[in-house]
């Protein structure tokens, strides 16, 4: 049987040319292999014969043939190629022994214990191939009293704090409404992959074990927040629309307005360019004969600050502020603080962001062919600009065992007669 | 200590915020040599503009923001107004393997410190621009900070109850979504020089980065005509799936159950009340269809309760359970205790506090203990010493220049920004 195909890294225009990851994640670190194959590297998707649960989320979008395909199975399974693997049997974790043995990156999410438990765990996989990167993407890591604790994204959300700082305050802490974690894991666990790698480049090529927690990942989304108590013993809170925490006398400020057509941000802010912000909507509102005295008499703003504003300056400037906003759409919002070099942008939804001429303008978005679509979809694109580098997407998420001939045969030189024999022994 | 991951790679940034410095400082975590040029007459806004600060006294050593985002990172002053100041900044980069900057697009160009000058002193140099649309674009030197980008990307509309208004969410959410794909850029690159000898330039969007983080909507909006709306904490089709009032001022718990398994286990788990057993919860979509009522219910259970036995009950019960940490609890989170997530320093201004640690952990090549963030300057003998092989005599002549800014020159008054 023939080995992997691996392509000469001296030939390569993208990163991770000539990488193999081996993918078996499940929805938590789906976006991982993602990126990692938006660099370049050949990804392989393995999961059990009955599907990935990443399959059988909602919402759904049906083919002409009927087929049901997961928005976010196709979100976030690009650039990969997809086989079948019964890990549960003996066979298939031979075949992922094997695979193993010429891999590069493994990723994986099942919890914790459960891969050492098929002795495919990263002590038995490295002594095989020392230069395999282990990455595994749990709820809350692989060790700890929380370890075999079952997270989704709103319990991830909830212990990571990022809801006690969102929704009303004394109401109901809130997550966002389309599910994070699995992006922000994701990323995280790329670093470390790619951490992992520095260290394999440049210290005679050992691979390690890389270890994320959602949880731990998450606490990032709440930003400085941590500070006030670490510093001072404050505990920042949910404000609704407001933001507090920006001034020693307790201010809060709005950050979210009605406007004609929808909501917009606008926050008053100091510093430079919040002065300048302020001075040009004094100016624009103005023009229209709506700025009150108090925004008047700031004169160019250079004397500004946020941090010793008082809550009734605030309240005076913001109720004005407010009557200007209920008259305009978002699109001329858009428009007018691009025009003025303002801080500030509309609450914008899909389609607002799809209609972006920004975005077109710097070809962002690439075409994603979809079975049974004669129009591509627009899909994002590179997720940063290289001048000396390939990056993107190059190929749709995998049907199911799509890839099973190409790998298990044309690559691993199993005979059909075997393959056939693995499908019914329900191996692949 | 072991050899760290990144030990070897030098990174100059010219930074402030979060979405370029946060970079650095998890690059540094890991073990590079990170130079961060500042001055007094240009200040990273975190120093100067919000809270915390210590003691509630402005000052900029004394800024938590700027401690997130800047810890292990070394702090040079170059006046980069000075000519003397941009030839220091120069000769830096040259020793450099990375280039880290988040200024609105244009300004390095009026600095002279593009990648068209930088790229023909260091052929190897890997510059990472990051900025809100990107360089390129009709907007693109539209400024804008990440905490209201976070609305133009999509991420504000989805949070809040179901037909209420938008919910601010915490801090810049998108930088962070910018710092891990930075983060990322960056060693891709320099895994791409490795091959090939070249260094590159990297120019990154933060608004494009968000799209990734919300494409299943993208694709929603294109494949079904609908978009996402806000729905509170309720889930498409399982249900329970909120927060729930526990016992004390302020405690939540969050529960989910995702299937008709993990119903019954919830319902075993908090004594099959006859309520629970009614046909009305019997089946998921029975129990999508009474949600309002069902959520009544289970608050009522976990109203007398406290939080963290609701989640370990429930835990053990095998059904979908977290408690709402608060700010503080954050930091007494025995999961996130075990992992060392926080780690203790002592800031010579500030005094002991925490640096927080890049969320994966690595077996052979941890991170090791931070130092905390720097002083303003206080790093510039040094950094010139060690990367330029500079005299103090020659320090302190690019001082009189006021090229160079040294932190014994800082008086502690104007250091009270």
């Amino acid at each position: 049987m023939g080995k992997l195909p691996k392509t000469n890294p001296a030939e390569s225009t993208s990163a991770l040319d000539g990488y193999r990851v081996l993918d078996l994640t499940t929805p938590l670190g789906h976006p991982c292999g993602k990126i990692l194959g938006e660099m370049g590297a050949d990804v392989i998707k393995i999961e059990p014969p009955s599907g990935d649960a990443g399959r059988s989320r909602s919402p759904f979008y049906k083919d002409p043939s009927g087929n049901d395909h997961s928005l976010f199975w196709i979100s976030y399974n690009t650039n990969k190629r997809g086989v079948t693997l019964n890990l549960e049997s003996a066979e298939g974790r031979a075949i992922l022994t094997r695979m193993a043995k010429e891999a590069d990156f493994l990723l994986e999410s099942y919890p914790p214990g459960y891969m050492d438990s098929l002795g495919l765990g990263f002590n038995q996989l490295s002594a095989q191939n020392p230069k395999l990167i282990y990455t595994a993407i749990t709820p809350f890591g692989q060790s700890g009293p929380y370890r075999d604790f079952r997270g989704g994204d709103l319990e991830i959300m909830a212990l990571s704090g990022l809801m006690s700082l969102t929704g009303y305050p004394g109401k109901e802490p809130l997550r966002i409404s389309l599910s994070q974690s699995e992006a922000w894991t994701s990323l995280y666990a790329t670093m470390g992959a790619l951490t992992a790698l520095s260290h394999r480049q440049a210290n005679g090529g050992s691979g390690q074990f890389v270890d994320v927690s959602a949880q731990a990942v998450c606490v990032i989304l709440c930003a400085h927040a941590p500070w006030f108590w670490d510093y001072n013993r404050d505990t920042p809170s949910r404000e609704g629309e407001f933001m507090t925490g920006r001034t020693i006398t307790g201010a809060k400020f709005r950050t979210i307005w009605p406007c004609k057509d929808g909501y917009l941000t606008f926050i008053i802010y100091g510093g430079p360019a919040g002065q300048k912000t302020n001075y040009e909507l004094t100016k624009w509102m103005e023009s229209l004969g709506m700025a009150p005295d108090c925004m008047k008499q700031k004169g160019d703003w250079s004397q500004f600050e946020v941090a010793t504003i008082t809550q009734p300056e605030v309240d005076e400037m913001e109720e004005a502020i407010s009557k200007f906003f209920v008259n305009i759409t978002k699109a001329e919002y858009l428009k007018g603080v691009a025009e003025r070099g303002m801080l500030g942008y509309p609450v914008a939804s899909a389609d607002d962001i799809l209609a972006d001429d920004q975005l077109q303008d710097r070809n962002f978005w690439q075409p994603l062919e979809q079975p049974g679509r004669d129009q591509p979809l627009k899909f994002p694109g590179a997720f940063a600009k290289f001048s000396g580098m390939e990056c993107g997407t190059r190929f749709r998420a995998p049907l199911l065992g799509e890839h099973n001939q190409a790998v298990y045969g044309d690559e691993m030189g199993f005979s059909s007669q075997e393959i056939s024999r693995l499908r019914e022994a329900g191996v692949v | 200590m072991s050899q760290q991951a990144l030990e070897g790679i030098t990174v100059v940034e010219f930074t402030a915020f979060a979405a370029g410095p946060c970079i650095g400082k998890y690059m540094a975590n890991h073990g590079a040599f990170v130079v961060k040029v500042e001055s007094a007459s240009r200040l990273d806004g975190f120093r100067t503009h919000y809270p915390p600060f210590k003691d509630n006294i402005k000052g900029w050593n004394r800024s938590g923001t700027f401690a997130m985002n800047n810890d292990c990172v070394h702090s040079i002053g170059l006046n980069l107004k000075v000519p003397a100041g941009v030839e220091t900044a120069k000769k830096l980069v040259a020793k450099a393997d990375v280039v880290v900057e988040n200024f609105t697009p244009g300004t390095m160009s009026k600095l002279g410190l593009s990648y068209d000058v930088l790229e023909p002193i260091n052929p190897r140099l890997v510059m990472l621009s990051t900025c809100n649309l990107g360089q390129t674009g009709p907007r693109a030197e539209h400024p804008g900070f990440g905490s209201q980008l976070t609305s133009l990307s999509g991420f504000t509309h989805l949070a809040g109850e179901a037909g209420g208004p938008p919910m601010l969410i915490y801090g810049p959410y998108i930088d962070y979504i910018a710092v891990g794909y930075g983060y990322i850029a960056v060693l891709a690159a320099l895994e791409h020089r490795r091959k090939t000898g070249k260094g590159q330039y990297i120019d990154l969007a933060q608004y494009e980065g968000g799209a990734h983080f919300l494409a299943p909507a993208l694709l929603e909006y294109q494949l079904l005509g609908t978009a996402p709306e806000r729905q509170g904490n309720h889930h498409l089709e399982a249900a329970p799936h909120a927060a729930y009032r526990c016992a004390g001022e302020g405690n939540w718990c969050v529960i989910s159950a995702m299937d008709d398994a993990e119903w019954k286990r919830l319902v075993e788990a908090i004594g099959s009340p006859a309520w629970a057993t009614s046909l009305r919860f019997a089946t998921q979509l029975a129990r999508k269809e009474n949600e309002a009522e069902l959520d009544k219910h289970i608050a009522e259970w976990t109203s007398t309760r406290d939080a963290q036995e609701v989640m370990e009950t429930l835990q053990k019960a095998g059904v979908h359970a977290g408690k709402v940490n608060t700010v503080p609890e954050l930091f007494t989170d025995p999961q996130l205790a075990h992992r060392r997530y926080w780690r203790p320093v002592e800031h010579k201004e500030v005094g002991k506090h925490h640096a927080m640690l890049p969320a994966f952990n690595l077996s052979a090549t941890p991170c090791a203990d931070p130092r905390p963030e720097p002083c303003l300057c206080e790093h510039t003998e040094m950094v010139l010493e060690k990367l330029l092989g500079l005299s103090k005599a020659e320090i302190d002549n690019l001082a009189s220049q006021g090229a160079v800014e040294l932190e014994k020159s800082l008086t502690p008054a104007t250091s009270k920004s």
